[in-house]
C-alpha cells in the first residue's frame, strides 16, 4: 500500500499538480448537474422576466420592445398603486404580529412544560400543511353564512349579524392577515427557540447574581444575543410574506374590488389569465429592489452574526 | 419572566399559580388557534351536507358522521391521479434536486475549487429568490421546451428552489465532518469520487434526511407553478386540482373540499411525524447558518 521512501518527493510533487488541477475540473464537473438547472430555470428566466417587462408580449405572442411603457402604465393604474399599498401593508402589519407571536411563543416554548417535544412538534403543523390546503380551511371558517367564528359570537350574544369576513375590503385584508399569522408564527417560534437554546444559562445565572428582574434578563440577555437570528429569520418570513400569492389566490383572488391584491397575485392575474405576459412580468419586476433590500438585510445580519460567533469564514 | 425557567434549579422560585398564567394558560391559546383548523376541516369532511348547511344544532360536533365526501373525492373526482401526480413529481424533484446538491455542496466546501466562495454566496441569493417573481419568464419557457401540461414542467422546475435550499443546508452539514478523515482516504489512494461515496456520504445521512424531508415537502406545498404550467385535470397536483376542480361556479361542496385538504395534507404530516427532528434540523439549519 506505501509508496517507497525514495520515490515519494517527485510523486507527492506531480500528485500535488494533478490535485490541484483535478480541484478545479472536479470541482466544475461535480457543479454541473446543478449549475445547469439553475441557470436554464432560474438565472436566465430572471433575467428574461426583467426583458419581458419591457416588451408588449402576450401569451402565444413574442413581444417587441417597448421600454417602459408598462411602468409608466403601472404608475398611472390605480389597481396597481393599491397592490402595492396593499402589499406593504399586509407586508408590515403580518411581520411585525408573527414577529411578536413567533418571540413569546418560542419562550413559552423553552419553559419547563409536560410533553415538551410532542407540545413543539404539534406546533409546527400549520407551517408543514401545504399553504393552499389550510387557506381552504380558512375560507369556510371565513364563510359568510355559515362561518364558526361568526356563530360563537352571535351565540355569546356580542354580536348580532354574521360577519361578512371576506366581502368587504378592510375585512377581508384583515382575515386574509390572520390566516397569514396563523400560517407564519410556527416558523419563526421553532426557529427562535433554536436560537434560544443556543443561549448559555451562565448568563442568566450571572444576571441573576447581579439582582435583574424577569424582564431586565429578557431585554439585557436574551434579546441582545438572539437579535442575529432575529434578523435573518424575519428577512425570511418578510420576503415570503411579501410575495405571497397562495393564500391571497384562495381566500379572495385579490377582491373585494382588489381590497386584497398583493403585487404577486395582480401578477399573476394581469399575466396568466389576463394574458399580458409583458405587464405581468413588469408587476413582478417591480418586486425585486424590494427583495435586494431585504437579502441586503439578510446578508448583514449573517455577518454580524458570524463577526458575534468570531469565526472568521 | 417566560427565560427565568432556563435554569431549571431556579424553578422553585416562580408559584405554581403564577407558572399557570404566564405558561400555560397562554400556551394552551396558542394551540387552540393553531390546531383548530385542522379540527374544523376533519369534523367538517365527516359532516353530512344536512349537518352542513344546517342553522341550527351544535356545529362544533357531528351527529351522523358519513364518508359520502370521501367516497366522492375518491370514485367521482380525478383526485386520486391528483395525489399520484404530486407524488411522483415531489418523489423525483427531490432525489434529483439531492443529487446535485450533494455533489455541489461537496465541491464547494471541500474541493474548494476556484471562486466556490463566490458561487456558495449565490446558492445562498438564489435561495431567496421567491417562485412569484420567476414563474412568467419560466411559462414562456417551458411552453418553448414543449413540456407545457405536463409533469416535466414541474419536475425540472421545482429544483430552482430545491437545489439552492439542499445545498446550502447540505454545505452547512458537510462542514462538520472533519477534514482528517477525508485526508487518511486520500493517503490510502481513494478517489475524490470514493471518499464522496464511501466516506461523506454515510457520514452525512441525517443531514440527506433533513434535506430530503423538507424538499419532499416544500415540493408537496408547491402552487402557483403547478397553477401556471398546469392546464388539464388528469395532469394536476393535489393543491391546484382541489382549489380549480372541486370549487364549482358558487356551489362550493364543502365537504368535499375539507375532505380533499385533509387527504392532501396527510402525507406530509405521516411524514412529517416520522421524522420531526431531522425536519426540524432542516429549517432551523437553512436559517441558522
Amino acid at each position: 500500500m506505501h509508496a517507497p521512501a525514495a520515490a515519494l518527493p517527485t510523486v507527492s510533487q506531480s500528485a500535488l499538480s494533478r490535485l490541484f488541477d483535478n480541484r478545479n475540473f472536479l470541482g466544475l464537473l461535480f457543479m454541473l448537474p446543478g449549475a445547469v438547472l439553475l441557470v436554464l430555470f432560474l438565472t436566465y428566466p430572471l433575467g428574461l422576466g426583467v426583458w419581458l417587462g419591457f416588451t408588449d408580449a402576450k401569451v402565444g405572442r413574442p413581444g417587441e420592445w417597448i421600454g417602459i411603457e408598462n411602468y409608466e402604465y403601472l404608475v398611472t393604474d390605480s389597481v396597481f398603486r393599491l397592490s402595492v399599498w396593499n402589499t406593504f401593508l399586509y407586508t408590515v402589519i403580518a411581520s411585525a404580529i408573527k414577529f411578536a407571536l413567533g418571540l413569546w411563543l418560542a419562550l413559552l416554548l423553552n419553559e419547563r412544560i409536560p410533553f415538551k417535544s410532542f407540545v413543539r412538534a404539534i406546533v409546527l403543523l400549520p407551517f408543514i400543511v401545504p399553504t393552499v390546503l389550510s387557506a381552504i380551511a380558512f375560507w369556510w371558517i371565513y364563510d359568510a353564512q355559515f362561518s364558526i367564528i361568526s356563530w360563537t359570537l352571535t351565540r355569546l350574544g356580542l354580536i348580532d349579524t354574521y360577519i361578512d369576513f371576506l366581502g368587504e375590503p378592510n375585512m377581508a385584508r384583515g382575515s386574509v392577515i390572520a390566516a397569514n399569522i396563523w400560517r407564519g408564527v410556527p416558523f419563526i417560534a421553532i426557529c427562535l427557540l433554536a436560537g434560544l437554546q443556543t443561549i448559555s444559562p451562565s448568563l442568566y445565572e450571572a444576571a441573576a447574581i447581579d439582582g435583574a428582574t424577569g424582564w431586565q434578563k429578557f431585554w439585557h440577555v436574551t434579546l441582545p444575543m438572539l437579535s442575529p437570528i432575529i434578523a435573518v429569520v424575519m428577512t425570511f418570513s418578510v420576503l415570503f410574506t411579501f410575495t405571497d400569492f397562495q393564500l391571497i389566490w384562495v381566500l379572495t383572488r385579490g377582491g373585494p374590488i382588489n381590497a386584497t391584491h398583493l403585487m404577486a397575485t395582480l401578477s399573476f392575474q394581469r399575466a396568466i389569465p389576463g394574458g399580458a405576459l409583458g405587464e405581468g412580468a413588469a408587476i413582478a419586476t417591480a418586486m425585486i429592489p424590494f427583495l435586494l433590500a431585504a437579502i441586503l438585510f439578510s446578508y448583514f445580519g449573517l455577518q454580524r452574526r458570524r463577526w458575534q460567533q468570531g469565526t472568521k469564514d | 419572566m417566560k427565560d427565568q425557567d432556563l435554569q431549571s434549579g431556579m424553578n422553585y422560585l416562580v408559584s405554581v399559580p403564577r407558572r399557570v398564567v404566564t405558561v400555560y394558560i397562554p400556551l394552551c391559546v396558542f394551540l387552540f388557534v393553531l390546531l383548530f383548523p385542522f379540527y374544523w376541516m376533519a369534523i367538517t369532511a365527516v359532516k353530512p351536507n344536512a349537518e352542513l348547511l344546517s342553522t341550527t344544532g351544535n356545529p362544533f360536533w357531528v351527529i351522523r358522521p358519513t364518508l359520502e365526501h370521501f367516497e366522492k373525492l375518491l370514485f367521482h373526482t380525478a383526485y386520486p391521479s391528483w395525489m399520484w401526480n404530486t407524488m411522483i413529481i415531489a418523489v423525483i424533484s427531490t432525489f434529483a434536486s439531492l443529487a446535485a446538491s450533494v455533489l455541489a455542496a461537496y465541491a464547494i466546501e471541500r474541493l474548494r475549487y476556484h471562486g466556490s466562495r463566490q458561487v456558495g454566496m449565490a446558492i445562498f441569493l438564489a435561495y431567496l429568490v421567491p417562485p412569484s417573481i420567476l414563474f412568467i419568464p419560466l411559462a414562456t419557457i417551458v411552453f418553448q421546451l414543449g413540456i407545457f401540461d405536463t409533469k416535466w414542467a414541474l419536475i425540472l422546475t421545482y429544483p430552482t428552489f430545491l437545489i439552492p435550499f439542499s445545498t446550502w443546508l447540505l454545505m452547512g452539514y458537510f462542514r462538520t465532518i472533519p477534514f482528517e478523515l477525508e485526508e487518511c482516504a486520500l493517503i490510502d489512494g481513494a478517489t475524490r469520487w470514493q471518499i464522496l461515496i464511501k466516506i461523506v456520504l454515510p457520514l452525512a445521512v441525517p443531514g440527506l434526511i433533513s434535506a430530503g424531508i423538507f424538499a419532499f415537502t416544500l415540493s408537496w406545498n408547491e402552487f402557483i407553478y403547478a397553477l401556471t404550467f398546469i392546464s388539464s385535470s388528469e395532469h394536476k397536483t393535489v393543491p391546484v386540482g382541489v382549489i380549480t376542480e372541486l370549487v364549482e361556479g358558487d356551489v362550493y361542496h364543502w365537504g368535499a373540499l375539507m375532505a380533499g385538504a385533509l387527504l392532501g395534507s396527510l402525507p406530509v404530516a405521516v411524514m412529517y411525524s416520522f421524522f420531526v427532528e431531522y425536519y426540524v434540523a432542516g429549517m432551523t439549519g437553512a436559517v441558522k447558518e
